[in-house]
């Protein structure tokens, strides 16, 4: 097999290594062709292939075997294949079963979103802002479950879930014995600790990072406020156990949560202990390192960084930008 | 009275006992495999046969074989998929009960062919008698020399085991039945990987239903061209087909393929008609996941040809007009026998049995369960009906497993077909709870396909 891998995702070239998934040789071209993801972690072994969100059109196999494939693909778990043509917003059928997946995700998700603390930097919101339907057509009782407490640290909230599996492999992969999986099954299968035990180790906070919706919270963070009210901040600090790099959350001047840093798919670049999640809530544990960057699409990012988006009228009218000049100025300078 | 080749000596007195089941000519063609005839000439064979899976996709069983993957130093291992559960069939719980032996000589011959030193067969957790009487006889075909180390002086040797299961539908999926024999939850694998690469701890894998195992024994004992004179076309070889509904004479029938389905159903070698005189609605075919379809449907084709008991007869005019020889679960339902009912207690069944890994399903099932719960009870909306077809077109190939599709077909197969029944549960909810929408025009002759207009 040749070292490189050419691929086509909705008619965009891209070469990457054989091996890739076609999800992540859609990140390679990024924008708008990416396929979403709700369970798909590439930090996590074996995590991916179950949401369904991400799933594409294989619309020519490969070089060798131009058949299309005869279902859509999840483009988080299928490999790329020299000369593979992939289709994915270009395809209506594609679009089309994304939405219907949107819908049966959202049929027994609370949409308690005025209330949740995940609100502003879910997923699921985003996905359902993009792909779903305005008004649901189930007519029958949402599934509910009681609020758990996994340890001191972390609340879970099952009745929020969308069954990733995210946390269960970053609980399976960073403690030596079990203790976090799924029980039961079909739609009232349920995220638990056996028997109530606490998720006990040094990195069980990263279950909350990884939660895709807010099924998963910080109870340290819980209710303090809405993240858009908040600024992130990043600041590392010398830390024994992981590698201290995280981004604040201040509102005015105190920290009200620690996470990991997160990439534009709400990935975290790396985990972090629970040291520095949970006890560290001081400016002076931290060296700030300046402002985080914010996604212009962000509900995060209004009225704090990144560039300022001028009113139609502005742009226009020459006066109005003279005599704004100085604001302007300061924003360029950001 | 059509051949038997699986149940030939089925009413032979404690056939089930090693003594009785050898002396019938049981085991010879264990001894023709492993003195006479190397591993590829057994999958040779079977290819030659044209056996096809007998649990539900029929993919030709000499093929899966042949694509077995073979790497230097890793153990392969032969699965015997006992894990019968879909609603509708019960012809390998039959199997087992009766002529565990047989079972046994194919897994034999099975894991020769394969190069496979310990072979599984995982038995549905509810089945426990049946995992009794196979364990009874795997110890007799031990004592015998039949397993073990050194199998009949050729060097050979082979483990097997039964595995009985938690007793989950989802875990007749093979990659689940492959987790669940691991040891963890059975959910489906996401494939690619298939079995054959890495299946059973990573290693290459063939999981096969009990009655295509059994069929290996009578293709090796008679031959494979032996085997495949018998059927029409590429279905070949006999089928046990587990009749049940309203039937004078429901049980286990072991038919020749292409036995016509009318003859299936009201001659008296077979089912013997409807049971109280009544008329014939509907036929599921292959168990409760293949679509159903009307009286008039299953007896002739669309084109008006006589529908056979073949694999491709049956799924003839695809799923607008056509249905699935599945794992021969037939159920017939008489003119009393109410659709919808019986649409709602397959979508429970799938809403129970999702194993809620992946969304669509997970989710998709339970709100298909009480969309037609409501329409079952008269509560329903004609909208309803647009709906059930929507969401099954939503849950259809998009899941990780075939668990999804079965559970959209039937649905989606009775709307097709029966849509006036769900309209007037919609228009009359008094009656549908009083009575059921009876025959109506579901058994009238087609009206003959209009020629296309060239």
């Amino acid at each position: 097999m040749s070292e490189i891998v050419k691929v086509s995702i909705d008619g965009i070239p891209v070469e990457v290594a054989p091996g890739t998934t076609i999800l992540n040789a859609a990140r390679q071209i990024g924008g708008d062709v990416v396929p979403p993801a709700m369970c798909y972690y590439s930090k996590l072994e074996g995590s991916g292939g179950k949401c369904r969100t991400c799933l594409v059109k294989v619309s020519k196999g490969s070089e060798k075997d131009p058949r299309p494939m005869p279902k859509l693909v999840a483009s988080c778990r299928t490999t790329v294949m020299d000369g593979m043509e992939v289709q994915n917003i270009t395809s209506p059928e594609v679009i089309e079963a994304r939405k219907g997946i949107v819908e049966m995700l959202l049929i027994n998700h609370p949409l308690d979103c005025p209330v949740c603390d995940q609100a502003g930097e879910c997923s699921l919101q985003d996905l359902a802002y993009e792909h779903g339907a305005a008004k649901t057509r189930y007519e029958f009782e949402r599934r509910k479950f009681e609020r758990v407490d996994i340890g001191d640290k972390i609340q879970l909230h099952m009745t929020r879930c969308i069954l990733c599996y995210r946390c269960v492999f970053v609980a399976d992969q960073i403690t030596d014995h079990r203790i976090h999986g799924i029980l039961n099954r079909g739609d009232h299968s349920e995220i638990s600790t056996y028997i109530h035990q606490a998720v006990d180790n040094d990195f069980s906070g990263n279950v909350i990072d990884v939660c895709p919706v807010g099924a998963l919270t910080d109870k340290t963070f819980r209710f303090k406020n809405r993240v858009w009210f908040t600024k992130p901040v990043e600041a590392h600090r010398d830390c024994d156990k992981c590698c201290g790099k995280v981004t604040l959350w201040y509102k005015g001047e105190d920290v009200l949560r620690v996470t990991g840093r997160k990439d534009a798919y709400g990935e975290v670049e790396e985990f972090i202990c629970n040291t520095c999640r949970f006890e560290q809530k001081k400016t002076a544990d931290w060296v700030i390192e300046g402002p985080r960057n914010v996604s212009n699409d962000s509900v995060i990012s209004s009225n704090h960084y990144g560039s300022l988006n001028l009113p139609p009228v502005v742009k226009k009218n020459l006066a109005l930008q003279e005599s704004n000049k100085e604001q302007l100025e300061r924003f360029t300078r950001l | 009275m059509g051949r038997k080749l699986l149940l030939e000596h089925i009413n032979v007195p404690n056939i089930n006992t090693f003594d009785v089941y050898r002396s019938k000519g049981g085991y010879a063609a264990v001894e023709k495999a492993l003195k006479t005839l190397s591993p590829e000439d057994i999958v040779e064979e079977v290819k030659k046969s044209g056996l096809r899976g007998r649990g539900g996709a029929g993919f030709p069983t000499g093929m899966k074989w042949s694509f077995l993957a073979k790497p230097e130093g890793k153990p392969r291992y032969l699965v015997c998929n006992a894990d019968e559960s879909e609603p509708g069939t019960f012809k390998d719980r039959f199997l087992m009960t009766k002529i565990p032996h047989l079972l046994i000589e194919g897994m034999i011959i099975g894991s020769f062919a394969l190069g496979a030193k310990t072979s599984y067969i995982y038995v549905r957790g509810e089945m426990m008698p049946q995992i009794r009487i196979l364990e009874k006889a795997i110890a007799e075909a031990r004592n015998a020399g039949f397993l073990g180390k050194n199998i009949l002086g050729t060097g050979y040797d082979l483990e097997l085991y039964v595995q009985p299961g938690g007793g989950a539908y989802i875990c007749g999926e093979e990659t689940a039945l492959i987790e669940s024999l691991e040891g963890k939850r059975g959910n489906p694998r996401i494939k690619p990987p298939f079995p054959a690469i890495a299946g059973l701890w990573g290693c290459p894998t063939v999981v096969n239903n009990v009655e295509s195992i059994a069929a290996v024994v009578p293709i090796i004992r008679d031959g494979g061209e032996e085997y495949a004179k018998i059927g029409v076309g590429r279905s070949t070889g006999t089928k046990l087909i587990s009749a049940s509904g309203n039937l004078v004479k429901p049980g286990i029938y072991e038919i020749e393929l292409g036995v016509p389905v009318e003859e299936f159903i009201y001659s008296d070698e077979y089912c013997g008609g409807i049971a109280n005189g009544k008329r014939l609605k509907a036929v599921v075919a292959g168990g409760s996941s293949v679509p159903i379809l009307p009286a008039n449907l299953i007896n002739k084709t669309i084109n008006q040809e006589a529908r056979l008991m073949t694999y491709e007869s049956l799924s003839d005019g695809g799923f607008a007009t056509g249905s699935m020889m599945g794992s021969g679960g037939f159920i017939a339902f008489d003119e009393d026998q109410c659709i919808v009912r019986n649409t709602w207690n397959f979508a429970r069944f799938y809403h129970h049995e999702s194993c809620g890994q992946c969304s669509p399903c997970r989710e998709g099932t339970g709100w298909m369960e009480k969309v037609l719960h409501r329409l079952e009870y008269g509560h329903g909306k004609l909208s309803d009906i647009d709906l059930l077809v929507d969401v099954s077109r939503k849950i259809e190939g998009n899941t990780i497993c075939p668990l999804g599709d079965a559970a959209a077909w039937p649905v989606a197969s009775a709307i097709r077909h029966f849509r006036d029944e769900f309209e007037w549960h919609v228009t009359e909810p008094k009656f549908c709870l009083q009575r059921n929408y009876g025959l109506a025009h579901y058994a009238d002759p087609l009206p003959k396909p209009e020629p296309v207009a060239v």
